[in-house]
């Protein structure tokens, strides 16, 4: 291109339409290779080899000392064999996996690859076995119903991540994560997969639907005001009575040790 | 009462230091008393200026009080609770709050401050005085009962006496009687659950749609109440629920027992949700460990080895619900649990 020629400088007008040109294909292009491999209602024929071949040289080098070298399991971790593409994007693509060291559950950490990278691993495993999928855009909309999310929610999550997804504990360190801040797409992702020692909530049990509806309540939940003034993380009773003992015993005790002081 | 002021001059003049009725060793290496410190001079004592401004600071601490509590009742009308206004409950009570908070608190720190700068400091020494009246006034006292006893009687006339032991011996029972109506008798309404009705199938709460057997995979979780359940009125909706709960998983038939494959459907358990230690929603359920850990004392059942407790307070297994699938594939409970669901109670057995 003709960068050098003045005629052609960032200030050209022509140059905001050749960026937004590019962007329009740099996004366009990463939107459908993302839907390539997320949207698996296309037969399995038709899903690139050339990606699927990809995603199997990154899982060679980066997963198979741990999950073998067919993604069967080992001692180390389970097998990949049916987990779909969903799971993948959930773990890798919130930095679960690669694990960094083995303990109770997969901690969140950066995340180690890039989208694109992503997908193809996505697509590899997507291609072992049929298994759960990443959702559509329509299901991610957060148009659902909050008041039926919320009763799906209390039902089926509270009792683990919090009435209002604060997250809580589990057994021998083993934890729920909060929800805060969680995307839509990694909420669903979440529900149809049961990562680390989450249950499944599968279609027949909660409708995509129904899921819409939990992501909804979440989405409400996390900007809606604080009505009660600030929320202490939300934990409840243990947080709140902490503050109390601390804050206002502290209190109580200055205000006896200035009663029992002489004026000077 | 001039009788009372002769007994009470009788044991002010009692010895001072008579040790006779109490029962303490006092040890002969026992820490000497060091009186009383030095007086220390205030400087609101050695200085008007000082004394002046204790006196300003008291009165401004007053002056605190009142502007307090009169914002107080200016905030209560200004920031109204109005039912359809979330936030203003809130700002209702918060400034009502500080308000009567300074109220209370300028007049007590003022108080406090006024008898620490301005009253008389002087230190003084009060003696302790014997508990144990003197003998003259404890033969006085058997005096008087021995009268009272005598003029009434009540040693003599045994019929009299023992009616009165019979009156009062029953006079607190009709309040027993009543305590029976502080609820209703729960007769064995504890024992049994709505899944007795038979052959009522397993639907996911809240919808009160039929799960059917195919629809339950390895590592998920239902939440089921029994068929009919959400056409039910309150309170005996919330009644019924709090006994019928149920969970519904699906395992590898070959990591379960015996019983759980026989009362279960290829893989397919239910178990109560009611833990059996004071009956919170145990329901936090771990797909890998087959744990199930009770949220409010940490109970936890192992979901592959009949809901065996294995950690907490919970002393018995979660009962498990016989389940098969009917002619058109969905799950149903031929019957109610094989024993009563939920905490112990006292006519419980087991």
């Amino acid at each position: 291109m003709a960068i050098k020629n003045k005629k052609f400088s960032r200030r050209s007008p022509f140059a905001a339409a050749l960026v937004l040109l590019a962007g329009l294909i740099v996004s366009g292009g990463s939107y459908v290779a993302a839907s390539a491999a997320v949207s698996n209602t296309a037969p399995k024929s038709e899903v690139d080899q050339a990606q699927i071949d990809t995603g199997k040289r990154i899982f060679l080098a980066n997963c198979a000392s741990c999950h073998g070298k067919n993604a069967e399991g080992t001692n180390n971790a389970p097998s990949l064999i049916g987990v779909g593409s969903a799971s993948v994007d959930f773990q890798v693509g919130t930095g679960r996996m690669p694990m960094q060291a083995s303990g109770p559950q997969a901690q969140v950490k950066p995340v180690q690859f890039k989208q694109d990278d992503i997908d193809a691993l996505a697509a590899y495993v997507a291609s072992l076995a049929p298994g759960p999928e990443s959702p559509t855009a329509e299901y991610l909309a957060r148009k659902g119903d909050a008041t039926k999310g919320g009763e799906l929610f209390r039902i089926n999550c509270a009792m683990c991540h919090n009435a209002v997804g604060a997250g809580g504990a589990l057994t021998e360190g083993k934890y729920a994560p909060s929800l805060r801040g969680t995307s839509a797409k990694n909420i669903y992702q979440a529900m149809v997969t049961g990562p680390q020692n989450m249950p499944v909530f599968s279609n027949t049990n909660l409708s995509p639907e129904a899921k819409t509806d939990i992501i909804t309540y979440l989405q409400y939940v996390q900007e809606n005001p604080s009505i009660g003034g600030d929320e202490l993380g939300n934990l409840g009773p243990v947080v709140e009575g902490l503050w109390v003992w601390l804050g206002m015993l502290g209190l109580i005790i200055v205000i006896t040790i200035w009663l029992g002081a002489k004026s000077n | 009462m001039a009788k009372n002021q002769k007994d009470l001059a009788v044991v002010e003049s009692a010895p001072e230091h008579d040790y006779l009725a109490g029962l303490a060793v006092i040890a002969p290496d026992k820490i000497s008393d060091p009186g009383i410190e030095p007086h220390r001079v205030r400087m609101t004592d050695k200085s008007v200026k000082h004394e002046k401004a204790a006196a300003r600071q008291v009165a401004v601490l007053f002056l605190v009080s009142i502007i307090g509590s009169a914002f107080a009742i200016w905030a209560y009308y200004a920031f109204p609770f109005e039912a359809e206004v979330a936030g203003s409950l809130r700002v209702n009570t918060i400034f009502l709050g500080l308000g009567i908070t300074l109220g209370l608190l300028g007049i007590g720190i003022g108080a406090v401050h006024w008898a620490k700068t301005l009253m008389p400091d002087a230190e003084v020494a009060e003696d302790r005085h014997l508990t144990r009246g003197s003998e003259e006034v404890r033969a006085a006292a058997v005096e008087i009962i021995r009268l009272a006893d005598e003029e009434s009687g009540f040693s003599r006339r045994k019929l009299i006496r023992r009616t009165l032991y019979g009156a009062l011996a029953l006079f607190p029972i009709p309040a027993i009687v009543l305590f029976s109506d502080l609820g209703p008798n729960p007769k064995d309404s504890l024992r049994h659950t709505m899944w007795g009705k038979g052959k009522l199938r397993l639907t996911r709460d809240p919808d009160g749609t039929a799960i059917k057997a195919a629809d339950v995979q390895i590592g998920s979780v239902f939440h089921v109440i029994p068929e009919g359940l959400v056409d039910l009125e309150a309170p005996d909706l919330l009644n019924e629920k709090a006994k019928a709960a149920v969970l519904l998983v699906r395992l590898d038939p070959s990591e379960i027992t015996q019983k759980q494959r026989d009362w279960g459907y290829d893989g397919i358990v239910a178990y109560s949700k009611i833990c059996t230690h004071v009956g919170c929603p145990v329901a936090l359920y771990e797909q890998h460990t087959h744990h199930l850990l009770c949220p409010c004392h940490q109970s936890t059942f192992d979901l592959a080895n009949d809901c065996a407790v294995i950690f907490g307070p919970a002393s018995r297994p979660l009962p498990q619900l016989k389940i098969e699938v009917d002619a058109e594939g969905y799950l149903v409970a031929p019957g109610d649990f094989e024993e009563p669901v939920g905490p112990s109670f006292w006519e419980r057995k087991a």
